[in-house]
């Protein structure tokens, strides 16, 4: 309802403001009924009000299991907050529920005393059956431990939609929007960046965006009005570095990374995939940037994928392929062939819980091995890891770096997590930014010599087909030094081999230092790698705070490692691994780095670490 | 025959200028030896420069190929070949590119490829070696070999049914599909510069004989003796006749070709016309199914036909959106939706 002069009406309450930093919130329902929209719309208000977010999508690999079960839940949960915050919180503190179904999953997660919004409407005999509760949780006694509030999200949807030409089903389907509107209210929010939302969305479809925005501000009111609901808070501006800022995934910046990248070159860009979850995301991002000369190929599968890249590199310009676990496997001996052929190549890999088809849509680290040493023979291949939604522009772009300085391919590792997760991302000026020189030879004085190396990078030269006078061919098979011609030679093989590890190694001379958090030696270092970072970095920190002695580090160089860390391992007694897998890094540590004593802490749920569970392990060590 | 890239006449090349220092490996004898000759006889026709030749290859004996032409080239993995020429041929659209590949690198283990390249008309020349044997390992049989082929893996003859690579290309839709063999370096002469100047992919099959695991398998067919009687060479517009005495033709009966003797045709235009412009796929189809010993085998150009090919409508689409919305900015793009900003004050307090 607009008034007069096209400003949205809300009603403004009596009802007291509590001021509070922090507040976790994670909205359930089934996988139709919009928790992920709900939550992204509740995470761009926060992060547009100034509040620092942290959120962590978690939904099933089916697009709509059966309504009403279990396997059919989705969830979003968003921390936010008037301080830096790392990541989306260990327990909700509230869990907005839109049926039975979801309250069973999630309930245990709740903390003690929390509070619990139930849609009153859907707990019918027949939905508590299919969520397999005995009795109804609302009458017997299960929610004694947390405030709930039952509210009839349902009818009171369908009583503020009463009027509107929309049919009944469809004015149903906004109520994401009524629970939506409540916890607007409930947390002082903002409805304009949300209604805003909807004008554009529904800009063709004016009574959908009547009924969706109708949907919201009855919520709203409802919160203001309603006799159950007391409690209202306020979480402050955070305290966040000077700058622009914008709301990030980390697949939408691997995404910008990879433009930014082209920019930087001066390149095309040849991004070949094959759909995969939870990779997808990139695909589509980078498909709309067609203006900013990039070039999507949607390949017959993942070989072809990786090998339409390869092609664009041996055609002078950026190739880069992405997947998840299931389809590196797929694309191992075209790597190789990257390897042996020294072509600049980048290979994504959005990690997801495995073996084999795994968990779709869970986030797991258990690639790092296969990145590393899942091909044929000594192939050695550097390996980035991103560890915030954020940072994987910045390693996006080092990653391309790597490539085509080196001449070699290039991992960079994601997981499920990073790539739905969101938060804050303040904005670089991409004018300050270096440029990535890339030299293609032009001629050469007497015969080309393709595997001819730079001495401070062992990079050979890069010449590209079209140049006259360089014609040359490449392969799979072993290549003579310096002549690049097919060699079956004892000694130029060994030679080879060596030069190419060594190529690998020299990566090292051009990444910074390893930094360390907290004291410089010690009894005990925390390291880590990818998206552990947010949990580390928290439950470390707050157990510095507390006066422990821990410090922490962590890894985005995993192939070759910093030069320093040799050194910084050695100034602890133990090592702390925390890892979303079964102790990958741990075995890389212990194999690279004699007499230390490392311990790994493996959680493979296809859940984040909770920084409570980091905490109390390294208080176990302590 | 024009390329997609002129140089100035006179035209400089000749076929030495096409042959690599490398030395050539295959079997004394092999057929591959008179396929490159023909090749770097055939580009030396072109006035496409040399360094916008690209040939890329997978695995297999066939595949070799790319090391013994002064070109660029790529010796890949096996199977995969069109796929990193795909991929090439994206980013490089002025660039002419070559993927060798043989009946096993080809049909079987890059059987997928294969059809999705040619699916998409992607400019790429496809050329299939096909000795119907597995060569380089020595001697196992191979997709395209007869049902009943006693190899060292099919000692009691093989019961894996043989698959027609002309017919995958045609149900793959290829805008230009042909056939040659190594024994007629003048047809095949013909083919491949067809195949160089066709716009969008090409798929040319050729008969090869390989000389120690499969020896003369196509020469019933293809030998010099017999190749008259039993070779239907296609010409555009020409009537499906054949024989050493040209007395024999082609026509329908019901829905199935069937031979028939000029003398005895009631009317010449019961002989079939080659049309390779056809836009339907059927009549192509209907001649790969000619197999011998029952029917001639056809020889030629069995369709070449015009169709936007994926490089071009790439680059198009790039173009169109550039027009659209102007050529991309960065900074835009990253402040694009919503942002907001925290001034240095916020942060003091």
């Amino acid at each position: 309802m607009k008034t007069e002069n096209g400003e949205w009406k809300v009603g403004t309450t009596k009802k007291q403001l509590k001021e509070i930093d922090a507040v976790t919130i994670r909205f359930a329902g089934d996988s139709g009924d919009g928790m992920q929209l709900t939550g992204d719309q509740f995470t761009d208000t926060s992060a547009l009000m100034g509040n620092d977010i942290a959120t962590f999508p978690d939904f099933p690999a089916e697009i709509r299991a059966p309504a009403g079960t279990l396997p059919g839940v989705s969830s979003f949960q968003i921390q936010f907050s008037e301080h830096e915050i790392f990541t989306a919180g260990d327990s909700p503190n509230v869990l907005v529920t839109m049926n039975p179904a979801a309250l069973k999953v999630n309930l245990a997660d709740l903390v003690k005393g929390g509070t619990v919004v139930v849609n009153t409407d859907s707990f019918t005999e027949e939905n508590l059956k299919k969520a397999g509760w005995k009795s109804n949780p609302l009458q017997d006694g299960t929610l004694k431990d947390y405030a709930v509030l039952e509210i009839p999200i349902s009818t009171l949807n369908a009583n503020a939609l009463k009027g509107s030409p929309i049919k009944p089903t469809d004015a149903d389907r906004c109520k994401n929007f009524f629970a939506l509107g409540l916890m607007f209210w409930m947390y002082d929010r903002k409805l304009e960046f949300t209604v805003k939302w909807i004008e554009e969305k529904f800009a063709k479809k004016p009574e959908l965006l009547q009924a969706n925005a109708t949907a919201l501000k009855a919520g709203y009111n409802y919160g203001d009005i309603s006799e159950t609901i007391q409690a209202r808070y306020v979480i402050r501006k955070a305290r966040l570095a000077p700058g622009t800022y914008r709301k990030i995934t980390g697949n939408e910046a691997i995404a910008l990374g990879i433009v930014t990248a082209a920019h930087l070159t001066g390149k095309q860009v040849l991004y070949g995939s094959y759909p995969i979850t939870p990779a997808s995301s990139i695909l589509h991002e980078l498909a709309l940037r067609k203006n900013f000369g990039i070039k999507t190929f949607q390949a017959e599968d993942e070989i072809a994928a990786c090998g339409s890249a390869l092609g664009a590199a041996f055609g002078g310009h950026i190739g880069i392929t992405a997947t998840s676990g299931p389809g590196l496997c797929l694309k191992s001996e075209m790597i190789n062939l990257a390897v042996m052929a020294e072509l600049p190549l980048v290979i994504i890999d959005v990690q997801r819980g495995g073996p084999s088809t795994g968990l779709p849509t869970k986030t797991e680290q258990g690639d790092l091995l296969q990145a590393m040493f899942g091909r044929n023979s000594d192939s050695p291949v550097p390996v980035i890891a991103a560890s915030t939604p954020s940072n994987c522009y910045d390693f996006m772009i080092e990653a391309i770096r790597i490539a085509v300085t080196y001449m070699t391919p290039v991992f960079f590792l994601s997981d499920g997590y990073l790539a739905s997760a969101a938060e804050p991302w303040s904005l670089p000026d991409v004018s300050k930014l270096p440029k990535i020189q890339i030299q293609h030879p032009q001629s050469s004085d007497g015969p080309f010599l393709p595997y001819v190396r730079n001495e401070q990078t062992l990079a050979r030269p890069w010449a590209v087909p079209g140049t006259p006078g360089l014609e040359h061919r490449l392969g799979g098979l072993e290549k003579a030094d310096r002549t690049g011609g097919v060699s079956y030679d004892p000694a130029n093989h060994h030679k080879m081999v060596t030069l190419r590890r060594e190529k690998v190694n020299r990566v090292a001379d051009g990444i910074p230092p390893l930094e360390i958090l907290g004291p410089k030696k010690g009894k005990l270092l925390v390291l880590g790698w990818g998206s552990t970072y947010g949990p580390i970095h928290a439950a470390v920190t707050e157990l510095q705070k507390q006066g422990k002695q821990v410090s922490a580090c962590h890894l985005h160089y995993m192939n070759p490692f910093p030069k320093n860390l040799s050194e910084i391992l050695k100034s602890f007694n133990t090592i702390l691994i925390p890892e979303n897998n079964m102790g990958q890094l741990l075995l890389l540590i212990r194999g690279a780095f004699e007499g230390i004593h490392a311990v790994g802490f493996h959680l493979v749920t296809g859940q984040p670490f909770k920084i409570r569970e980091i905490k109390e392990k390294i208080e176990e060590l302590l | 025959m024009t390329g997609p890239q002129e140089i100035p006449s006179p035209l400089p090349y000749t076929k030495e200028d096409f042959v690599s220092g490398q030395d050539v490996r295959w079997c004394p004898g092999c057929g591959d030896y008179a396929i490159l000759s023909v090749m770097q006889r055939t580009l030396a026709q072109f006035r496409i420069p040399r360094e916008n030749h690209v040939f890329i290859s997978g695995i297999g004996c066939s595949s070799r190929f790319p090391y013994y032409m002064n070109t660029y080239g790529f010796h890949t993995i096996h199977g995969r070949a069109p796929t990193i020429a795909s991929g090439l041929k994206c980013v490089r659209p002025e660039l002419t590119v070559w993927v060798i590949t043989g009946d096993g690198d080809g049909l079987s283990i890059g059987g997928n490829h294969l059809i999705h390249a040619m699916r998409r008309n992607i400019d790429l020349k496809i050329i299939l070696v096909n000795n119907q044997i597995y060569g380089l390992t020595k001697g196992q049989y191979s997709p395209t070999s007869e049902i009943g082929k006693v190899t060292k893996s099919s000692p009691a003859g093989s019961i894996d049914y043989p698959i027609n690579p002309l017919c995958v290309a045609i149900a793959a839709e290829a805008t230009f599909i042909a056939r040659t063999v190594d024994l007629d370096p003048r047809h095949m002469g013909m083919v491949l510069q067809r195949a160089c100047e066709h716009k969008g992919v090409s798929f040319v099959e050729i008969y090869q004989n390989c000389i120690i695991f499969n020896k003369d398998t196509f020469q019933p067919v293809a030998g010099r003796e017999s190749r008259e009687d039993r070779i239907l060479y296609l010409e555009h517009g020409k009537p499906l006749i054949f024989g050493k005495k040209r007395d024999q033709g082609i026509r329908l009966n019901g829905p199935n070709p069937e031979v028939v003797n000029l003398a005895d045709a009631k009317d010449s235009k019961e002989i079939l016309v080659h049309k390779e412009d056809d836009p339907l796929p059927n009549y192509a189809y209907l001649l790969t199914q000619m197999e011998y010993p029952q029917m001639p085998v056809p020889f030629g150009i069995f369709r070449c036909i015009q169709k936007p090919t994926y490089d071009q409508m790439l680059d198009d689409q790039i173009k169109a959106e550039i027009k659209k919305k102007g050529p991309g900015k960065l900074d835009d793009l990253l402040h694009a939706g919503s942002v907001w900003q925290i001034e240095e004050q916020e942060t003091m307090s």
